[in-house]
Order: structure tokens, then sequence, then C-alpha cells
């Protein structure tokens, strides 16, 4: 069991991450990575929907029929969607204003119903929220390293708008690091060319790691002999 | 056979029937442990930007709640009616705040307040709800630039009327790179919500509060009307 978790974990961080390897979400991530704040609250919010959905979709997984799975796969994000929309006016005001419409469109994030579709509707309750909780996790990684980027490329400062999240005492973090920016990052193609950049050092990590796996066993064979 | 098919799919119905009460009672429920909170934000927004584009202490009023509506599509920016608030010191008329739509944005209208005072002086300018290009366009937001404070103080004769434009235009304000169009916008909007003052002023001040329209910014289920 404590494989699996450590799968689920690894797979939706790093191997199967929804930004960078399932390119999925692209239009919330590509639209509200423009600095890390605004990352930061779409990314807890996709997060937040995809644990409930992916909870409920595994609960309901036993007697809901295939034939009608997607339009209650649906009616369930949808909910779920709404209810942390309205949750983010209640208490995050001065975000959700921020974000706007890309909360609803959450809805949208092929993301959601892929993983309620592709695992959730197979695995147990637990697993499914955790498959959620790390799917969600790798992708509020991607949108904030992406906003960060843009933020301090585009406009020289970091984490900007922090108190509309954590309150007036969070001004503190926020920095001003370079003196004006360079436009482009703030523009969608400095949105294309960001993710592009990160999906390519991904891929590069990715090689260098297999590149050194390849050599260790050839290294180590006659001293180990340990299974794969 | 067909009973069985018949069955199945009202058995499917069912459980898609089950889902939707489901969904309609989480929604339900999130909205009304919400809504009052979300009316007091709403409400609490509105008073801190009025305040905003208000000289501070010098009115005793409860702004939000003495409000016209007024209609004017040349002027204004919209056929629709817009809400003008009046800030008075011991009932003695101090400044308005117009809430003008500037139809020409970038990406559609960009809704302001603009802040009067009975001289006919801006106090204030600050913009309400826009979608103009990130980085370029949302310079116009106070949090992002200082662009927008750039009216206060000015008036119809300072500048004269025919450099109440943006530089490129001849005019005295400072445009975005890259989004003209969205400070263009903003600066025939401001001038025009104070041409609309100048020949209405005693006219908004004099009308009876609670118009029959509800206050633009606020939901349309709040108080403040009767």
């Amino acid at each position: 069991m404590s494989g699996r978790v450590a799968e689920v974990i690894k797979t939706g961080l790093w191997t199967n991450n929804a930004g960078l390897v399932q390119l999925l979400g692209l239009c919330p991530l590509l639209a509200v990575s423009t600095s890390f704040i605004n990352g930061l609250g779409l990314g807890l919010a996709t997060t937040l929907v995809l644990v409930a959905s992916n909870l409920t979709v595994s609960v309901i997984r036993e007697f809901v029929r295939p034939e009608i799975r997607i339009p209650v796969f649906v009616l369930v994000i949808a909910s779920f969607v709404t209810a942390v929309e309205l949750a983010m006016n209640a208490w995050f005001h001065e975000l959700f204003r921020i974000l706007g419409i890309f909360i609803p469109l959450i809805v949208t994030n092929c993301a959601i119903i892929g993983r309620a579709e592709a695992f959730a509707s197979r695995q147990p309750p637990g697993l499914a929220a955790l498959d959620g909780l790390a799917m969600g996790t790798g992708f509020t990684g991607v949108l904030v390293t992406l906003g960060a980027a843009r933020e301090l490329i585009g406009q020289g400062t970091l984490f900007a708008g922090a108190h509309m999240m954590f309150g007036e005492g969070a001004r503190a973090i926020e920095l001003q690091l370079l003196d004006g920016g360079f436009l482009l990052a703030l523009l969608p193609p400095g949105a294309f060319l960001g993710l592009g950049l990160m999906v390519a050092a991904k891929n590069l990590v990715d090689a260098r790691l297999q590149r050194r796996r390849s050599a260790a066993p050839a290294a180590s064979a006659d001293a180990a002999g340990e299974p794969a | 056979m067909r009973a069985e098919v018949a069955r199945s799919m009202l058995r499917g119905a069912g459980i898609l029937a089950g889902f939707a009460v489901f969904g309609a009672l989480l929604v339900a429920i999130t909205w009304e442990s919400t809504a009052e909170r979300i009316a007091a934000n709403e409400r609490a927004f509105l008073l801190r930007t009025l305040a905003d584009v208000l000289p501070a202490g010098a009115y005793d009023n409860a702004v939000h709640e003495d409000f016209i509506t007024v209609t004017d599509a040349a002027l204004l920016g919209t056929r629709a009616p817009i809400t003008v608030y009046r800030a008075r010191l011991r009932n003695r008329p101090v400044a308005v705040v117009m809430t003008p739509v500037a139809p020409g944005g970038y990406n559609g209208p960009i809704r302001l307040l603009v802040g009067i005072l009975a001289d006919g002086t801006v106090s204030g300018v600050r913009v309400v709800s826009h979608r103009e290009t990130p980085g370029l366009g949302d310079r116009i937001e106070v949090e992002r630039d200082d662009w927008i404070l750039d009216f206060d103080g000015r008036s119809l004769g300072q500048p004269p009327r025919e450099r109440w434009a943006v530089r490129r235009d001849e005019g005295v304000f400072d445009q975005f790179t890259g989004a003209t169009i969205t400070a263009r916008a903003v600066v025939s909007a401001v001038r025009d919500a104070l041409i609309y003052f100048e020949t209405h002023r005693d006219a908004l001040f004099a009308a009876p509060a609670g118009a029959a329209e509800l206050p633009l910014p606020l939901p349309a289920d709040d108080e403040g009307t009767e």
C-alpha cells in the first residue's frame, strides 16, 4: 500500500504532472500565471476541487453505471466549483476579484474530469483523494513557478498582492526586486515561452536521471543485483 | 427485453436526478452560508472605494445610501442608468461620486468611479471593473500603477478641454506603452463625466435620494433603497 501511495504522489507531482506532462488545464494556467499569488490562488482552488471531486467520484464508483458516469462527474465537479467560488468570494474577496472568471472556469479544466475518469472511478476513496491532492499540488507548483518567473521578469516584483491571501501582515513579503521589467513575460507569449521552457527543463532532468539510472546498473551489477 | 431496457434507462435517469439534487443542495447550502458575507464584502468594497475617491473627513453623510440614478448614453457611456452618490457636510453639497462606463476599453467596457467636488474638480478616479490586458491595460488599477491618480485636482479648465486626452492625441495624460486605447477610453470617460456634472450639478444634488434603481456595484437583493 505504501508503495502505491508513493507512486500516486510521485505521479501527480512529477511523472504525470497535469501542467508539464499531460498539458491539461492550459487555459487557466497560461492566463492566470501572471503573478505568484494569482497562481497560488487558482492552484489551491483547483486542488480543493480535485480532492473533493476525486473523493466523491471514488465513493460513488460502485453504483454509477458507465453510461451515465460522465454527466454525473460533470454535475459533481460543477457543484464543487460553484461552492469553491462562493467560498472564495466570501473569504478571499480581493483575490476573487482578480481571478474572476477563472474560478468558474475550473469546471472546464480537463485535468479534473480526466482524473475522475482515469483514476478516481477505479480506485478506493483514500487513494483517489490523495491522487487529487498530488495532481493539484503538481498543478499548483507549475502555476506558482511560472507565476513567480513571469512576475519577476515582467514587473520586477515577487509575491505582489500577498496581502489579498494572507492578510495585511503579508505586505512585508511583497518584494520589489528589479526596477521595471520585461513586459513580454506578462503577455500571452511570455506564458507560452515560460511553460515551454519549464517542459524542456523537466525533460532535461528526466533525461539526465535516465542516463544515470542506466549507467548505475552496469557499475553495480555484480555488486548488488538488486531488482529494479 | 424492452421492459428491461426501459427499466435500465429509468434507473440511469433516477441516479442522474439524484446527483442533480445533491449538487443543487451543495450549492444551496454554500450559498446560504456565504451570501451574507459576500453582500458584506461587496458593501465594504463599495464603501472603501467611495472613500478612496472622496476627500477624507470632508463629508458626514452615509454616501452609499445617498444616491440617485441618471441616464445619459452620450456622456456616461451606457444606456443603462448609472448611480451618482452624493457626499454632504451638514446637508451642504460637497462632492458626487459618479459611476460612468468607459465604453471604448480594449476588451470591453471599463467601469469607473469618478469623484467630483462641488466646484467641478476631480477628487479621485478608480476603476471598478475592466477586462484590459494584464500587464498592459491593467495599469489603470491603482494597485498596479499611479497613473489613475493623475486625475486628482483636475477639472474641465485644468487642463483646457481640448487637452483632456492622452499625449499621443496631443493631450496631457500619459498613455501606457501598448495600451493607448485603454488610457484613451478612461480619459474621455472622466472628461465626459465632468461635462455631465457641469451641466447637471444643481439637479444632481437636489434630487431626492433613493431612486428606483439600485446602486450598481451592490447585488440586486441589497438594502439601501425603498
